[in-house]
Order: structure tokens, then sequence, then C-alpha cells
């Protein structure tokens, strides 16, 4: 199948995921979801909080991200990502963790616009997955 | 000479510190393998950073007006330095090394008349640093409570920097710490985080990007983590050279101890045999003179 693309998705400590047989992976880009196939133009964008699917013939994977950097480029796409946790393993409390951080982060008054609108965007992403 | 009691006193003090740093040395090596693990995990991040950064500021058209973290205030009236060593002692050479590095930084700083601002992160370099300069010093962070590196550590440094920055507190930034080669090798390091020193690397491509948003913004939100991200290097890789650095030492300690007890063995069984002989001699000649 020459429909498919390597995404290599690494965070601080450690490579995260590698994957060679993907066929679509949709980002929760800054300015909106954008899906990603092969041979798409080399692009640069960051990330805003939100799930990344990976769509593969070995199965679908989600992962919950909160900030990072896509890069696209001869058909490996790669993602740079401090804080990320797959869906799979991610129960209940720990959900409830993260919702909680977040609005704390969004009720405070003392931050500035981007931080809120960022925190707010946790919250609304990690209520949906409740 | 030293009398027999003396002398077995004296081993029995060189044997106990031969423990002493033996264990350290299985405690060392131990600790290496995890930090040398987290240093090789943590490079592909920090090199993929590096290589967006640097293809995007290839791209950039308009160089005039890139962020300031990229291209620097321009002028380098005032350095500041981010010293990087460990919180703990008993790592041979690890701390010296650094401390010598940046010191002759710092004495090529002011002999060109700029000012001189430091950042220490670790003890240890502090306590070598304010002796001299003492004065400079305008921060002191220590992670003694996080056993390991970690990201939300690098995170708080890169902070503190970058807010510096913006305040206009300094022009150049460069942070010291020692890079992991082998076990016995550590390089100290000088690497120039503000302004963002790139020249010498070819970027790996010619093609061109499609940003989303814009250059400017994406590089504004980037050069930060990156800040975030070398300083997170950098703290890796010093924390698996502490481990080595300490597990090479603690061993020659170990061996020199060895050698010690060797020497100090043979001599206090030269002097129990003089003096054995000593007596045997007093007493023969006691009985001859009956």
């Amino acid at each position: 199948m020459s429909e498919e693309f390597k995404v290599e998705i690494v965070n601080p400590e450690k490579s995260f995921l590698v994957k060679d047989d993907v066929s679509e992976v949709v980002v929760p880009a800054f300015e909106g979801e954008m899906g990603i196939l092969k041979d798409h133009i080399s692009i640069i964008s960051f990330l805003k909080p939100g799930i990344i699917k990976i769509l593969s013939k070995s199965g679908d994977e989600n992962y919950y991200v909160e900030d990072g950097i896509v890069e696209f480029k001869n058909n490996n796409l790669s993602i740079l990502t401090s804080t990320i946790f797959n869906l799979a393993d991610m129960d209940k409390s720990k959900q409830q963790d993260l919702l909680k951080q977040a609005e704390e982060e969004a009720n405070k008054t003392d931050i500035n616009d981007q931080s809120k609108y960022l925190a707010d965007q946790k919250v609304e992403v990690l209520k949906t997955l409740n | 000479m030293a009398s027999l009691d003396d002398l077995k006193k004296r081993i029995a003090s060189v044997k106990s510190t031969q423990k002493i740093t033996k264990a350290m040395k299985m405690v060392a090596a131990a600790k290496l393998r995890r930090a040398q693990e987290s240093a090789e995990k943590g490079r592909p991040y920090s090199e993929k950073m590096n290589n967006v950064i640097l293809n995007l500021s290839n791209g950039i058209s308009d160089k005039e007006n890139a962020p300031k973290l990229l291209s620097g205030t321009g002028q380098e009236k005032t350095h500041l330095c981010v010293v990087m060593t460990s919180d703990r002692g008993l790592c041979g050479g690890f701390n010296s090394n650094i401390i010598k590095k940046a010191k002759s930084y710092f004495a090529k700083i002011l002999d060109e008349g700029k000012e001189l601002k430091i950042i220490t992160v670790g003890s240890k370099g502090n306590d070598q640093l304010k002796r001299v300069y003492g004065d400079k010093i305008i921060e002191n962070i220590s992670f003694k409570e996080s056993k390991n590196a970690n990201y939300f550590d690098a995170d708080k440094v890169g902070k503190m920097v970058i807010e510096k920055f913006e305040a206009g507190e300094f022009d150049v930034c460069t942070i010291f710490y020692n890079q992991f080669k082998n076990v016995i090798t550590q390089i100290p390091q000088a690497q120039q985080i503000i302004p963002l020193n790139n020249e010498g690397e070819e970027s790996s491509s010619e093609e061109s990007y499609e940003f989303e948003p814009d250059e400017d913004e994406i590089l504004s939100n980037l050069l930060p983590k990156n800040i975030s991200t070398q300083i997170f290097k950098a703290m890796l890789e010093n924390s698996a050279s502490e481990q080595g650095s300490r597990m090479s030492a603690m061993d020659n300690a170990t061996r020199n101890a060895g050698e010690m007890v060797d020497k100090l063995t043979i001599e206090y069984n030269r002097s129990r045999q003089a003096a054995i002989t000593k007596e045997l001699i007093e007493i023969i000649s006691g009985a001859e003179s009956l």
C-alpha cells in the first residue's frame, strides 16, 4: 500500500510512539482540526489542547495532548509535545484530575488571554471525554 | 615508626573508607544506567526541535522583524550565564570542569568590559562561584528535592530566563553543562541559547514549508519552548555525566584505598617481625651472659 506514511511522537523524556503504517492523522492544530494524509505539503504548525487521532491498518489510536508542534515533511510526521496521554490508558480518575487542574487554571484571573484560551480549551476537550 | 596499635587503627579506617567508596560506586553505576538511558531518550526531542527551528528560521522572510529571542537585541552588552552543576559532591572533576570553563568565559567577558550576570543551577556551582563572583550571581536554583531531572524543573528555569530577557536584563545567554560522552569522558560545554546560534549548521532541506498560523506566531510560540528544551537537555546530560564522573572517581578511590591497605599491611607485618626479632635478640643475649 502506498497510502501509508510514518508518524513519530516524541516528548522530552523519550520517543513516545513510532508507527509507519499510518493512513491518516487528525491533529488539533491551532487554527482548527487538521487531517493529514500521505503526500501532504510540508507544514509546520502548533497544537492546542485536543485529541490526536491516528488511523492505521493495525487499529485506530487516540491521544490527548495539551500542547505541541507538528512538522510534516517527506511523508514523515513528527509531533513534539510535552504532555500526551493515550486515551486507552486513561481512566476516569486521571481525566478528573486533569479536568480539575485545567479548571483551576481557567479560573485564575491573573493570566493573559492566550493562556486563558488554552485553559478553556483543555476544559472543553476533557469534558467531552467524560 | 608508628606503633603497631596505630598501624592497626589506620588499616581499619582505610578499610571502612574503602567500603563506603565501593558502595558509592555501585550506587552511581546503577543510577548512571538510568540517567544515561533518559539522556539518550531525550535527544530526539531536542534534535527535532532544533531541526524545526532551523527550518523555520531559514524560511523566515522578514529577518529584520524576527523575534528577539532568535535574532538578539542587536547588542551584546550584558551577558547572562546559566551554570549548571550538581547538588552533591564526591564526583571527581565534574563540577570543577564546568566551573573552570565558566570562569574562563567570565574573565573574557569582563575583560571586554561587558556586564556579567550569573544564574547557578545546583548548589555546588554556587558554592564555588560565590567566592569570586558573589556579586554577579543574581539567582541560585537547586533541585535537591527532585530525584531525577524532569521537564517541569527545566521549564521553570527556562521561564525565568525568558522573563529576564523580556525585561531587558540581558542580551546574550549562555548555558554551561557537561556533555556526557562516556563514563570516563565528559566534555564541559558552553552553549549559547539567546540569541539562537545556528551558524555552521546547514538546513536539511531547501524545501519550503507551509505555516499555520504564520511564521512569526509559530516562532514566538516555539522559541520559549526551545529554551526550556535546551535547558532540559543540559540537565539530562549533566545528570548522566555526574553519575559517570562519580562512578569513575569512586572506582579510583576504591583502588587507591586497596593499595594503601596493602602498603600499611606490609608495614604492619614488618614492624611486628622487627619487634619479635628484637625480643629474641634480647632473650638470647641475656641467656649468653649467664
